[in-house]
């Protein structure tokens, strides 16, 4: 699977509350919560100027705070390909597999993307391409446990297959 | 190595000589999946003793749960649904919300659903009724389940998808963590508590110091600590990104758990030997009470550099400090005291249970009179739900544990956090200061 969008830049410790305010979380709808996606960040108004495939590009522990789904949830129904991060929070990082958000550890990628640089991700393999800068980075491989998880199509599909 | 006074209630599980000590999260976990040992980074399938959800998460769960065409749970006993945050309900969103979790607890019979009237904040309800016991497994889809490792029980937060899977199979995967080892020495100084040693802590090591990790609690100061103070302190693991927080149950856990405990508790230690990925020891005479400063719990400092710092708002409350000890505490402070005539004070006892005690005691009346709002138990303001939020501009001083942008409301508003007694001095003063500084 090809990932292909343009990069937005997120600095450390992006919390669950910045991807999706408290004040939104009395629905569980995926749409409504997409509206909303990283309103309390520092760009508030990401999802007036982001386009489907776009990918965020953050710092160390992204998606730290909150276990609330309704923040991978966000992202992934907001139309972000993947995130690429220097390091992930363990709940968020574990949630994203979960529900089929793809997430990918680079620090390299991190330090070197701008904002505005159009990426391609190739899922399977990990490999980063810099199509703005012509330069490609390498992500942490996805450990084999996730990549079931993802092979099976999600948690709850990977639980009704060994209870089968 | 004697970290402290000897424990003298016993017998622990699990102490015969293994190829590999183990820690106390070692241990757990290895019960719980079968196996006789458990190394870091090994990925096991361990089974759960108790589930937790709230009105915020367990919509998710419950819809994944009838979307995998499940007919029952596991067991009606173990699933807790709390509906705690946005209650009582503060929308009709919410209160869609909620009736998902008691349609849900009505259809498959459960034991552990607690309507409003009934209910609590989750992690100060679910110790007190004894619910969760020591050498337990719980997850819950919510991130300060680690709060029950004060009992030394495995305990972390999840999501949704992951409790809705649980709530099917009553099995969850882990990756074993590494443990850390945090060593309190020394003496509390005055107003002092559970909550400063975490602060401290946590602005030691930093918001993911111990990232995918467990963090273990030891030294003389904790073994002294009361299990309010231990409470607060697994609370706030998962504030410096921990997979759970632990302290080894002794005599303190023994006469908490008794007469309270619904299961047979089980008591683990760490073995000499154990192996730690990184162990740090603090001398807590020099720890002065702390405050979190906006907008991350480890921007930490010494509540005397904070004096000029005006507040609008203070909280005492929450899951880390709503507990009886913590409002007497806050009353203790404000008895005789007025709040400033600038600040809203909101105090939330955290459950029921505490809510009656507090009255019987007179505390009340002490908040009351010192013109504060005492509420029904909620989470509320801590998350900006309701019951508290802040406009633009505002400062609040609060017991809660997050003070990222916009945790309290607005996003140009700030939230500091402390310790309640703090927290009742502060809104005392109309800006940040300690107990002593009240004439």
């Amino acid at each position: 699977m090809k990932l292909k969008g343009k990069a937005w830049k997120f600095g450390a410790d992006i919390d669950t509350d910045a991807i999706i305010p408290a004040r939104y979380l009395n629905t569980s709808d995926p749409v409504e919560l997409a509206k909303h996606c990283m309103e309390d960040s520092k760009t508030p108004d990401f999802m007036k100027k982001m386009k489907k495939g776009d990918i965020i590009v953050a710092d160390k522990n992204f998606g730290c705070g909150s276990s609330r789904e309704h923040a991978p949830i966000a992202i992934k129904t907001a139309g972000v390909s993947c995130v690429i991060a220097k390091t992930f929070a363990r709940i968020f990082y574990r949630n994203s597999f979960n529900m089929g958000l793809p997430i990918f550890e680079c620090a390299a990628a991190v330090a070197d993307i701008t904002e505005g640089d159009v990426l391609e991700v190739d899922a399977e393999s990990g490999v980063i391409k810099n199509v703005t800068k012509k330069k490609t980075y390498k992500a942490n491989p996805i450990p084999p446990f996730m990549q079931e998880l993802i092979g099976a199509g999600g948690l709850m599909e990977w639980v009704k297959k060994k209870v089968a | 190595m004697n970290d402290g006074p000897t424990r003298r209630y016993g017998p622990y599980e699990n102490t015969e000589k293994h190829i590999m000590p183990m820690t106390i999260t070692e241990k757990i976990l290895a019960a719980h999946c079968g196996k006789k040992e458990v190394t870091p980074g090994e990925l096991i399938n361990a089974k759960v003793d108790i589930v937790l959800a709230n009105d915020i998460t367990a919509p998710i769960s419950i819809k994944e749960f009838r979307k995998a065409g499940a007919k029952k749970v596991f067991d009606k006993k173990r699933i807790v649904l709390v509906p705690d945050h946005f209650t009582p309900n503060k929308d009709i969103n919410s209160a869609e919300q909620s009736k998902l979790l008691r349609e849900f607890a009505r259809e498959h019979k459960l034991t552990n659903y607690f309507e409003v009237g009934r209910m609590g904040i989750e992690h100060a309800l679910l110790p007190e009724q004894g619910i969760v016991v020591s050498g337990d497994v719980v997850i819950g889809a919510d991130s300060h389940t680690c709060t029950y490792g004060a009992l030394g029980a495995f305990a972390t937060g999840v999501g949704s998808t992951d409790v809705a899977a649980a709530m099917i199979t009553g099995e969850i995967w882990f990756k074993v963590p590494e443990s850390m080892k945090f060593i309190y020495k020394g003496r509390l100084k005055k107003w002092v508590s559970g909550k400063d040693l975490i602060l401290y802590t946590i602005g030691d090591i930093g918001v993911d110091g111990a990232l995918y990790r467990a963090m273990e609690f030891t030294g003389e100061v904790i073994d002294k600590m009361n299990m309010s103070g231990r409470l607060t302190m697994a609370n706030m693991a998962i504030e410096a990104g921990g997979k759970n927080g632990i302290i080894a149950p002794d005599d303190t856990t023994k006469a908490y758990e008794d007469g309270r405990a619904q299961r047979k508790a089980k008591f683990y230690k760490s073995d000499k030997g154990a192996s730690y990925v990184d162990v740090r020891e603090y001398d807590c005479s020099k720890i002065e009470p702390q405050v979190a400063c906006p907008h991350l719990p480890e921007n930490t400092k010494g509540v005397s550099e904070l004096a000029h710092v005006k507040i609008d708002q203070s909280v005492v409350g929450s899951c880390t400090n709503g507990r009886i000890e913590d409002l007497r505490i806050a009353a203790k402070v404000l008895k005789g005291h007025k709040v400033h005539p600038d600040v809203r004070m909101i105090i939330i006892p955290a459950t029921q249970a505490i809510y009656k005690q507090a009255m019987k005691e007179g505390l009340f009346d002490i908040f009351v009179d010192a013109q504060a709002a005492v509420s029904t138990p909620t989470c509320g303001p801590c998350l900006g739900g309701h019951m508290g939020i802040l406009a633009k501009g505002e400062k609040s001083i609060a017991t809660t544990n997050r003070n990222f942008v916009g945790r309290m409301g607005h996003p140009e508003s700030e939230v500091y956090l402390s310790n309640p007694a703090i927290a009742a001095a502060s809104a005392v003063l109309g800006r940040i200061g300690s107990p002593d500084e009240l004439k």
